[in-house]
């Protein structure tokens, strides 16, 4: 085959792999939007879920649990996962136990979720008397989440070109300084990415929530009263009632969250980064 | 007069890798002395050995004496801080950090604990005059370095290295990544810059050493094989290879 023909038909593959894709990801989100906006108005919004098998009411409390959650979990992981992040890619050094450290975050970014629910239950549930909680849940989503910070902060810092480094530390400047004030900036838009992910994450997950958190439909006034996030209210009103329109309401609430979490982020590292590049 | 930097003896390794050997070198003040050499010789190693930018390099080790001023800058006691604020360098890819002109410019000063603006604001002009760019991008201190051109980044570079008020500058290679007109700019620069500073120049190119320096240095695997005023080394070289090198015979 001549080499313009195979080039045709790579072509055709990639093409046809890209527009399956955009299709079945747009199908999804299309789907849950069509189901679910028509059962969403401002009542549905403001009244809180009936709890139990009855699928009545609204989402308020769960939308108050997913933002508490929200907030609390990135409150408690944000400091731990970058802070080791830049020890791993500034102050490590290449030995045995770093390498050890770096193998077992990355095995533990592939742990499936429920594996850390069950730690979390064990811990801070049962050992450590937090019971079902927003405190439960939040810490559980801190050990599910702090490998994938951690890397993705290494891997932004260990980006930033060593020139920037050399130029810092020519001038006089300390290896904190310099990490301060030349590294972290450079880093910062990767930085940024990997909390969105973690943000993510935190909205979507379900099932380590499910033995951290309990399910309570009432309004979390606390740390340690239990809740229900936006996804394990969902979960609740797929497999617990017949209310299928609420589920999907919930589902296109959850969606819209997470395009906005997506949109606002996006835009200020963008603008980040042009202050940056300079225009 | 006592030269301004000076190495005695000097052995450099990383690792097991011998990569200077027995180096002894006088940089007189406020003169250019320019390191010549085929690529690994050591001559970019024998710079960064002059502010301690080798200690970023884990595994590397040193013996003999680096001069400043005849007090040894690896010394125990010496704070590494004071010898890279005296001892200021330029890379040879222009290296602006990510920000405004004018932070690039006080970001030496600010992190040596400078704060108050007049001299902040002080600073960026000198620096910028000084290194032959003020006139160009006076009114625009407030864009980001990285949107001037090659040459007037590494003109930046200069001006960021001088804020910081060295008494010697490195300079490494700092024409390589530069069009013909840039470079010119930066020689004039140098000219200009030597009446107050000390200069040490890495290049590999030999026109440009002669160009530009007062005494020049010819490394070979290590070894520093020849080294004079600049005139001599290139009309009348003591050294088979040297001869060989400058007249282009490898290298």
């Amino acid at each position: 085959m001549s080499p313009k023909s195979v080039q045709k038909i790579a072509k055709v593959f990639i093409w046809g792999g890209g527009a399956i894709t955009v299709a079945v990801l747009l199908g999804i989100i299309l789907y849950v939007l069509i189901q679910g906006l028509p059962s969403v108005n401002m009542e549905f919004l403001i009244t809180p879920p009936k709890g139990g098998l009855s699928g009545e009411g609204g989402i308020s409390t769960a939308t108050v649990g997913t933002l508490y959650l929200l907030g609390i979990t990135l409150a408690i992981l944000l400091i731990p996962g970058i802070g080791a992040g830049i020890y791993l890619a500034e102050y490590a050094r290449d030995n045995r136990p770093t390498r050890m450290v770096r193998y077992a975050v990355e095995t533990l970014a592939g742990v499936p979720s429920i594996v850390f629910g069950l730690f979390g239950f064990a811990l801070f549930v049962t050992a450590l008397h937090f019971n079902f909680s927003i405190l439960s849940g939040a810490l559980t989503l801190v050990c599910l989440l702090l490998p994938t910070l951690i890397r993705t902060t290494e891997e932004a810092i260990r980006a930033v070109p060593r020139s920037y480094r050399e130029a810092s530390l020519a001038m006089g400047a300390s290896k904190w300084q310099t990490i301060r004030h030349v590294v972290l900036p450079a880093a910062m838009p990767g930085i940024v990415t990997g909390i969105i992910l973690c943000a993510g994450r935190i909205v979507e997950e379900t099932a380590c929530l499910y033995v951290t958190m309990g399910g309570s439909a009432a309004m979390p006034t606390s740390l340690l009263k239990g809740g229900r996030t936006l996804s394990l209210h969902l979960y609740y009103l797929a497999m617990d009632t017949n209310a299928f329109d609420k589920a999907m309401g919930t589902g296109a609430v959850l969606i819209i969250i997470i395009i906005i979490i997506n949109a606002v982020t996006n835009l200020l590292s963008q603008r980040f980064q042009a202050k940056m590049r300079g225009g | 007069m006592d030269p301004k930097m000076q190495t005695r003896h000097l052995d450099f390794y990383y690792g097991e890798n011998q990569v200077l050997k027995r180096v002894s070198l006088n940089m007189k003040e406020r003169q250019i002395t320019a390191m010549i050499g085929p690529s690994g010789c050591g001559k970019s190693t024998l710079l960064r050995v002059l502010n301690r930018m080798n200690e970023v390099i884990p595994d590397t080790r040193l013996q003999g004496e680096v001069l400043l001023d005849g007090n040894d800058i690896y010394a125990s006691g010496v704070d590494v801080v004071e010898v890279r604020k005296r001892v200021g360098m330029v890379f040879q890819q222009p290296n602006p950090f990510p920000k405004t002109i004018y932070e690039n410019i006080v970001f030496g000063p600010k992190m040596l604990g400078r704060r108050d603006k007049a001299y902040l604001n002080e600073t960026v002009e000198r620096s910028l005059r000084a290194a032959a760019l003020w006139d160009e991008i006076k009114d625009d201190l407030s864009k980001s370095g990285l949107a001037l051109s090659g040459g007037q980044q590494q003109r930046l570079c200069i001006a960021r290295a001088l804020a910081i008020e060295p008494e010697v500058i490195l300079m490494d290679e700092p024409c390589s990544a530069l069009d013909p007109v840039s470079t010119l700019k930066i020689e004039e620069l140098m000219q200009e810059l030597k009446k107050q500073y000390t200069i040490v120049i890495v290049t590999h190119n030999m026109q440009q050493a002669a160009r530009v320096s007062d005494w020049a240095g010819f490394l070979l695997m290590g070894e520093l094989v020849e080294y004079a005023e600049t005139n001599e080394i290139f009309s009348r070289p003591q050294d088979k290879r040297t001869e060989d090198y400058i007249t282009g015979r490898f290298g």
